[in-house]
C-alpha cells in the first residue's frame, strides 16, 4: 500500500505529465483545429493492456477512453506478431477507426516509456489533422458510403524509427493528404508532446521509484473505481430510457435511432442499446471505441470531479451495441462519429439520468458541432480555399438555472473563430451574427439560445457542405420542458425560391454564386421543468431582452408575461 | 510647499497599506489599515494618519486601487450602452462558443452590457477596411437617443473591422460628442486595434463601464488629498506595471483593472535588481487564490490576453500574472473514494478557515498550517482547536492516519498542486521554473515557499523586508513605461532589414519622448526590443528577445530556432521563420529608492537570538524549532532550519536543511537544499 499522501502527490504529478504533454502540441502544432481549438488529447496507458492511467485535464472530452482502446489494439497486435515490436525512440502513427480509434482525420501517435530495458507503460496523443485525404477537403463528406472515399487509412505502424522520422513512410502520408507542405510541423508537435511527457514521466519514476509508482497507479484505479460507485449510488435503483434521434445519415433520408436503456443495479450502471438503428449507408456510424467513450463523456458531465482513469469506467457497463450503427465495421464510413453521433448518444444518456437524478442533469443540449464548409476559388488571388465555420448552439435548462447560449459541442472544448478572422480568409461576409430568437426551449428553467449567422458569397464560385444535426426533431426538453428549436440550413439564391436541404441538416456540393447567401439557425437548448412553474419576472425579463416575440412567450408560457 | 516624501498607498480587499520614503534622510514610514468599502478614500486618508504622514510634505503619490477590478467582478458597473454594426449586437453575449468548465453543462454568463441596451445601425466595413454600407447617421443618432433615454451614462462604438479603417467609429464618435452629456465614450478600435470582435468588444465595453466609476472615486480621492495639504499630481497605477496622472486615467479606465496585481511584480522587480536575482517568480498566496508572475532580466512580463474571469477577455497590455485557484481557504476533503483532495473549492474569507472562528467549519490549508505549528496558535485562541478536531473529523479519522500525519498530508497535496501549477505557467511562457528564484510574499506565500521551491527544484527563495506590504512598495518603486507593439506578419526571408531597423528606433524615439514629457524625474531612459515569431504556418508565437535595434537575418533566425528548440525538444530546419510583432518597451527608470531601511536599522540585534520556541512538525515528527522576530535579525545573518522567522503579518517556514542569509536590504535568502 502506498501512504495516502504520496498517492495523493503521485496523481497530481501524473496528470501534471498529461498536462504538459497537452500543452506542448497546442504550442507546437501548426494547424488551428489543434494550436486554437485544442482538437487533441494527451495520456498515460499501462503497458499490460493499454487502460487508461491518466488523461490531460483540457483534451478533448470525445477522446476521453479512445486511446486506451487504440493502446490495447496495438498491444495486442504487437503480442500477435502483427505489427513489429518496439524499440526505445520508436513511435507508431494509426488513424485506422475500426482499431480502436474515431474518424480517419483523428490521427494517434504511440510510444512506450522504457524502465531498464522494459515498457514501464505508454504514451499515446490523438490530433486532429485539417485533412486525410478522401472525397472532400477535411474529411467531412456528407455522402460517403465507404471508409476508402472518407480518406487514408493507416494501420499501427513506426512513424519515427529509433528517434528518426521515417521518410518512405512520411512520403507515402503526404502523397494522399492535401496541404501535406505544413502537416511536418504538426508531426513533430505531437511527437514532440510525447518527448516532453517521457522527459518528465521519468523524473516522476526517479523520484518516487518504479515500483511506488505502480502501486500507486493501482491503487488510484481502484480508488477511482469506487469514487464512481459511489457517485452511481445517488442513482436510485431501477431502468431508465430515453430516446435520441439523427436527422439522417446524409445518404439515405430516414431518421436514425439510438434507444438506451440505463440501469441501476447493485454497484452497476448498465447502458443498454440494444434496439437501436442498423448500421448505415452514410458516414452517420459509429465505431465501438468512440461509443463507449461517448458514454463515459456524458457520465463525467454529470460527474465532472471523478478522476479520469480506467478505474471511473469499470462500474459502467455499456452493452447491446452489436449489430447496430453505434458498433459498425469496416467498410462503413464513420466521419459523422466523433462530431456528431458521439453528441446523440450523450444526449440519450443525459435524457436516461435525468429522471433518475434531476438535480445533476441537465435538460438536453444543442449537440451538434455545425459543421458548415465552403470551398472555391477566390477570383481575387487565383487561390483554392476551404472554410469551415463551426458554431454553437443553446444549452439545456437545469435546476437552479437557465441554459447557457451558444455553448460548444457536448464532445469538444474548441472556441469558435472570430467573424474578423473569418472575413480575412475568405471571400465572405456575415450579414448577421447574433442570438437566435425564440430558441431556447420553454421550461421552469428554459434553454439557452442557438446563433443566427448569415454568410454572403462575395466573389467566384464555391460548393457549401453542412454536417449538423437536430434539424428534425429539436433538443430535447426534460421534466415537462418543451424542446428547444430546431437547426435550419436556408440557401437564399438570388432570383430563386429559398433552398432548404433535403436532409435539413445534411448536404454536399450545393452550388453558390457570389451574392448567395446561406443563413443558418442552431438548435436551442432544452427546457427543464413545467412553464408553468416559471417566475413571471424572468418570462418578463426575457420579452423585454427581445429574446421571444410577445405572442410566442405567450404561447410558450400561457398567462406569465 | 513639499518635502519631498514619496508615497505608495495600495488599497487591497482587506487593507489598504501605506509606504512613506524620505529619500533625503532615507527614513522609511508604513501603515496598514483596514480598507473602507464602498469609497475607498476613506482608508487611504487613514493611513495617512496612522503613518503620522503629513500630506502637505510629500512630493509624489502613487495609488494602486481595486476600484475598477471590484467593479468588474461584482458588475457594479455603469449604466452603459453600445452601438455595433447591424447584425451584430448579441457579440457581447455570444462570446467565442465555450462553457465555463470543460466537463459539467450547467453554468451562468452575464454579459457585460444587457441586450436592451445593445443597438445595432446600418454600416459595414470589409476585411481591408473598404466601406461595403455607409454610417446611416441618422440610425446612428436615433440610437444615441434610444440609448440616453433609456439612462445611460457611458456609450461603447463598436463597429466591425474598426481595426483596418476606423472611419465609421471617428465619425459616429463625433455625432456622440455633440450629444452625448459627458466624455464617457469609447471607440472600439481605440484601446485595441486588432481583428476579434468579441475580445475588442468586452475590452471597450469594460473600458466605458468603469470610467465614472473609478472617475468619480479618483477625483474625489484627489479632492481630499488636496484639500489635506497635498499639491502635487495624484499618479495611479496601471495594469501594466506603469503609472498615469488621476486626470488622465479614466480615459483608458480598463487598464486599471490589474493594477493591483502589477504594482506587486513591480516591487518585485525592484527587489530583486537591488538583490542581484534579475530572474524570479512571484508567489502571491492570498486567502483564495495565487497570483504568479514570471521575470525575466529584471522585466516584467506583459500581456495583451489576460482573461479576468471566464469569458471576460480584456486585451491591452497588462502585467501578465496568472491566477492559481488555491489560497490558504482552500478545502480540504477526502472524496468518496478515499482520495485525499485540496480545493478547488474555497472557504474564502468569509466563512473562512475554521481557526478564523467566523463561522467556518470546513477544513482549509490555514488550518492544516496551524495544526503543524507553522502559525502561532496564541493569535487563533479557542479556534485552534475547533480545527483539531475538524481535521480529526473530516481528514484524519476517514484515512486512519493522526490529525498531525492528515495535516500534514493537506499541506503536501496543496504544495504539488500550487507547483504544479507555477509550472505550468512558466511553461507556458516557454521556461523552466528551475531558472528562478522564487519571490514570496503575501500573507501566507513565505509559509509555503521553501517547500515550493523543492517541489519545483527551484534553488533559491527570496522573501522581501516587508511581505505584508509589496504592493504599496510597488506603487512606489515603479517606472515609466511604455510598451509598442508593431504587427508585420512577414516571413523573415521577405523582410526588409533595414525597415525592421528604423521600426525599432522610430519606437524607441516615440517612447523617450512620452518619458521626457512626463512631469516626473527619472534618472535614465532605456528600450528593450523583441520580436514575435513562430514557423510560417503556426499560429503561436514565441518572444525572442533581441540584442540591439538593428539585428541581421541571420541572427534573428538563429535566436528564434535556439529558443524553439528549448522549448520544444525538435528543430524545424523543413520550415521557415514568420516574424509577427515587433516590440519595444521604452522605460524611465525613476531614481532608486533605497530599501534598506523597510526594517528599522535601529531595531536589528547584533546576535541572532530566537525569541522562543515551538513545536513545528515535519515529515519526521515534531521538532522544537526557534522562533524568531524577524525585525531583530542582523544583517550578518546566517543560520540553518530549522526554523521559523515571524514578522507583523507573515510568517516564514525554513524547512530543516535549509539555509538562510540576509542581504544588505534586509531580504532573506533561502537556499534550498534536498
Amino acid at each position: 500500500m502506498v501512504d495516502p499522501v504520496t498517492l495523493a502527490v503521485i496523481q497530481a504529478g501524473l496528470q501534471q505529465v498529461c498536462d504538459e504533454m497537452d500543452l506542448t502540441f497546442s504550442r507546437a502544432a501548426f494547424s488551428p483545429v489543434i494550436a486554437e481549438a485544442d482538437d487533441r488529447s494527451d495520456g498515460i496507458y499501462s503497458a499490460e493492456d493499454g487502460s487508461l492511467i491518466a488523461q490531460g485535464s483540457k483534451g478533448l472530452p470525445v477522446f476521453v477512453g479512445v486511446m486506451q482502446f487504440s493502446t490495447r489494439t496495438l498491444i495486442e497486435r504487437i503480442a500477435a506478431g502483427v505489427t513489429a515490436a518496439p524499440e526505445p525512440g520508436d513511435i507508431y502513427i494509426v488513424n485506422d477507426p475500426y482499431l480502436g480509434g474515431t474518424h480517419l482525420m483523428d490521427v494517434r501517435f504511440a510510444m512506450p516509456v522504457w524502465r531498464q530495458g522494459r515498457i514501464w507503460c505508454w504514451l499515446s496523443n490523438t490530433g486532429h489533422w485539417p485533412d486525410t485525404g478522401g472525397m472532400v477537403p477535411g474529411g467531412f463528406s456528407a455522402s460517403a458510403i465507404s471508409a476508402e472515399q472518407e480518406g487514408l487509412r493507416l494501420p499501427p505502424v513506426k512513424l519515427f524509427k529509433k528517434g528518426v522520422l521515417d521518410a518512405e513512410i512520411w512520403a507515402i502520408i503526404c502523397s494522399n493528404i492535401r496541404v501535406s507542405d505544413q502537416r511536418i510541423g504538426d508531426v513533430k508537435a505531437q511527437a514532440s508532446a510525447l518527448m516532453v511527457g517521457a522527459e518528465r514521466l521519468a523524473a516522476l519514476l526517479d523520484r518516487y521509484g518504479d515500483g511506488t509508482v505502480g502501486a500507486a497507479v493501482a491503487q488510484m484505479r481502484d480508488l477511482a473505481a469506487r469514487q464512481m460507485r459511489a457517485k452511481l449510488a445517488l442513482i436510485p435503483e431501477g431502468r431508465y430510457r430515453a430516446t435520441a434521434v439523427i436527422d439522417s445519415d446524409g445518404v439515405v433520408n430516414a431518421p436514425l435511432i439510438i434507444a438506451l436503456a440505463v440501469t441501476r443495479a447493485g454497484e452497476r450502471l448498465v447502458f443498454d442499446f440494444s434496439g437501436s438503428s442498423l448500421p448505415c449507408a452514410g458516414p452517420m456510424n459509429s465505431v465501438r471505441a468512440t461509443t463507449l467513450s461517448s458514454v463515459y463523456l456524458a457520465v463525467r458531465h454529470v460527474f465532472p470531479d471523478v478522476p479520469i482513469s480506467a478505474g471511473a469506467f469499470e462500474p459502467l457497463e455499456v452493452v447491446g451495441i452489436e449489430g447496430t450503427f453505434l458498433d459498425a465495421h469496416y467498410p462503413r464510413p464513420v466521419s459523422g462519429c466523433a462530431a456528431e453521433v458521439s453528441q446523440r448518444i450523450a444526449e440519450a444518456v443525459f435524457a436516461a439520468l435525468v429522471q433518475a437524478i434531476p438535480d445533476r442533469v441537465t435538460a438536453a443540449p444543442a449537440g451538434t458541432s455545425g459543421n458548415f464548409g465552403l470551398g472555391g476559388t477566390d477570383p481575387e488571388t487565383g487561390a483554392g480555399y476551404v472554410m469551415y465555420q463551426i458554431s454553437g448552439g443553446g444549452y439545456g435548462g437545469f435546476a437552479g438555472g437557465d441554459g447557457i447560449s451558444n455553448g460548444c459541442s457536448t464532445i469538444g472544448i474548441s472556441k469558435a473563430p472570430p467573424v474578423e478572422i473569418m472575413e480575412q480568409k475568405y471571400p465572405v461576409l456575415y450579414r448577421r451574427y447574433a442570438l437566435h430568437e425564440g430558441s431556447g426551449g420553454a421550461g421552469q428553467y428554459r434553454g439557452g439560445f442557438g446563433l443566427d449567422y448569415e454568410i454572403e458569397l462575395l466573389r467566384g464560385m464555391a460548393r457549401a457542405s453542412f454536417v449538423m444535426d437536430h434539424g428534425r426533431v429539436g433538443p430535447q426538453g426534460v421534466l415537462g420542458g418543451g424542446d428547444g428549436a430546431v437547426n435550419r440550413v436556408e440557401i437564399h439564391r438570388q432570383g430563386a425560391p429559398v433552398l432548404v436541404p433535403e436532409h435539413l441538416s445534411k448536404a454536399q456540393d450545393i452550388v453558390l454564386q457570389a451574392g448567395d447567401r446561406v443563413r443558418v439557425r442552431t438548435p436551442g437548448g432544452g427546457g427543464y421543468g413545467a412553464p408553468a412553474d416559471r417566475d413571471p419576472a424572468r418570462v418578463a425579463e426575457d420579452l423585454a431582452l427581445g429574446r421571444y416575440g410577445t405572442a410566442e412567450a405567450a404561447r410558450l408560457w400561457p398567462g406569465k408575461p | 510647499m513639499s518635502g519631498g516624501l514619496v508615497a505608495g498607498v495600495d488599497v487591497g480587499g482587506t487593507f489598504t497599506d501605506l509606504v512613506v520614503f524620505d529619500p533625503a534622510s532615507g527614513g522609511v514610514r508604513l501603515a496598514k489599515v483596514p480598507t473602507t468599502l464602498p469609497n475607498q478614500s476613506g482608508g487611504v486618508l487613514a493611513a495617512f494618519e496612522a503613518a503620522g504622514a503629513d500630506l502637505a510634505e510629500m512630493d509624489l503619490i502613487v495609488h494602486g486601487t481595486t476600484t475598477t477590478t471590484n467593479a468588474v467582478l461584482e458588475r457594479q458597473l455603469a449604466r452603459t450602452g453600445i452601438i455595433t454594426t447591424e447584425g451584430f449586437r448579441d457579440v457581447l453575449e455570444l462570446g467565442r462558443r465555450t462553457r465555463p468548465q470543460a466537463y459539467g453543462m450547467s453554468g451562468r454568463f452575464v454579459p457585460i452590457i444587457p441586450r436592451d441596451l445593445r443597438l445595432d445601425v446600418p454600416e459595414r466595413m470589409d476585411a481591408r477596411g473598404r466601406v461595403v454600407t455607409p454610417l446611416d447617421e441618422k440610425a446612428f443618432r436615433d440610437a444615441l437617443a434610444q440609448l440616453l433615454q433609456a439612462g445611460c451614462e457611458a456609450l461603447v462604438i463598436h463597429f466591425l473591422h474598426a481595426y483596418a479603417n476606423p472611419a465609421h467609429e471617428l465619425r459616429a464618435g463625433e455625432i456622440a460628442r455633440e450629444i452625448w452629456p459627458n466624455a464617457y465614450v469609447t471607440l472600439g478600435h481605440a484601446l485595441l486595434s486588432e481583428a476579434r470582435e468579441y475580445e475588442r468588444g468586452v475590452t471597450a465595453a469594460v473600458n466605458a463601464s468603469v470610467q465614472p466609476v473609478l472617475e468619480r472615486y479618483i477625483s474625489r480621492l484627489a479632492g481630499e488629498l488636496a484639500a489635506r495639504g497635498y499639491g502635487r499630481d495624484l499618479l495611479v497605477m496601471n495594469g501594466n506595471g506603469g503609472m498615469v496622472a488621476a486626470q488622465n486615467v479614466a480615459r483608458e479606465a480598463v487598464k486599471t483593472v490589474m493594477s493591483g496585481p502589477a504594482s506587486g511584480v513591480m516591487a518585485a522587480v525592484a527587489t530583486g535588481r537591488r538583490a542581484g536575482m534579475p530572474d524570479l517568480l512571484t508567489y502571491d498566496m492570498g486567502g483564495t487564490s495565487t497570483d504568479v508572475a514570471m521575470i525575466r532580466g529584471g522585466v516584467a512580463p506583459v500581456s495583451n490576453e489576460i482573461e479576468v474571469e471566464y469569458a471576460m477577455p480584456i486585451h491591452v497590455p497588462m502585467v501578465d500574472v496568472r491566477t492559481v485557484g488555491a489560497g490558504g481557504g482552500s478545502i480540504a476533503r477526502v472524496d468518496e473514494g478515499g482520495m485525499l483532495r485540496v480545493g478547488p473549492d474555497s472557504a474564502g474569507s468569509a466563512p473562512g478557515p475554521v481557526c478564523y472562528g467566523r463561522g467556518g467549519t470546513l477544513v482549509t490549508i490555514s488550518d492544516a498550517n496551524l495544526i503543524l505549528g507553522r502559525l502561532p496558535a496564541q493569535r487563533f485562541g479557542q479556534a485552534a482547536e475547533a480545527a483539531r478536531a475538524a481535521m480529526q473529523d473530516q481528514i484524519a479519522r476517514p484515512l486512519g492516519l493522526g490529525v498531525e500525519q492528515a495535516a500534514e498530508a493537506v499541506v503536501r497535496i496543496a504544495n504539488t498542486h500550487m507547483a504544479g501549477a507555477i509550472r505550468m505557467v512558466s511553461i507556458s511562457m516557454g521556461a523552466d521554473p528551475r531558472d528562478f528564484a522564487l519571490f514570496a510574499f503575501g500573507g501566507a506565500g513565505p509559509l509555503h515557499a521553501v517547500a515550493l521551491a523543492r517541489e519545483l527544484a527551484v534553488p533559491r527563495v527570496l522573501v522581501p523586508a516587508r511581505p505584508g506590504i509589496t504592493n504599496a512598495l510597488g506603487c512606489v518603486v515603479a517606472d515609466l513605461r511604455h510598451d509598442f507593439v508593431r504587427t508585420l506578419n512577414r516571413p523573415l526571408d521577405a523582410l526588409d532589414m533595414a525597415e525592421v531597423a528604423a521600426i525599432l528606433a522610430g519606437l524607441e524615439a516615440e517612447g523617450r519622448r512620452l518619458i521626457a514629457a512626463e512631469k516626473v524625474a527619472v534618472r535614465d531612459v532605456r528600450a528593450e526590443f523583441s520580436a514575435d515569431m513562430q514557423f510560417l504556418g503556426q499560429t503561436h508565437l514565441l518572444r525572442v528577445a533581441l540584442p540591439g535595434a538593428a539585428p541581421s537575418r541571420e541572427s534573428l533566425q538563429a535566436l528564434f530556432e535556439a529558443a524553439y528548440h528549448a522549448r520544444f525538444r525538435v528543430d524545424l530546419p523543413e520550415i521557415r521563420a514568420n516574424l509577427m510583432n515587433l516590440n519595444v518597451s521604452v522605460t524611465g527608470r525613476r531614481a532608486e529608492l533605497d530599501l534598506s531601511r523597510l526594517i528599522d536599522p535601529a531595531g536589528r540585534r547584533a546576535l541572532v537570538a530566537p525569541s522562543g520556541q515551538r513545536r513545528v512538525w515535519f515529515e519526521d515528527g515534531w521538532q522544537e524549532v526557534p522562533v524568531y522576530w524577524r525585525d531583530h535579525l542582523p544583517l550578518d545573518l546566517d543560520l540553518t532550519g530549522p526554523a521559523v522567522i515571524e514578522q507583523m503579518d507573515t510568517t516564514l517556514l525554513v524547512e530543516p536543511g535549509c539555509r538562510v542569509t540576509s542581504d544588505a536590504d534586509g531580504n532573506l535568502i533561502v537556499s534550498v537544499t534536498g
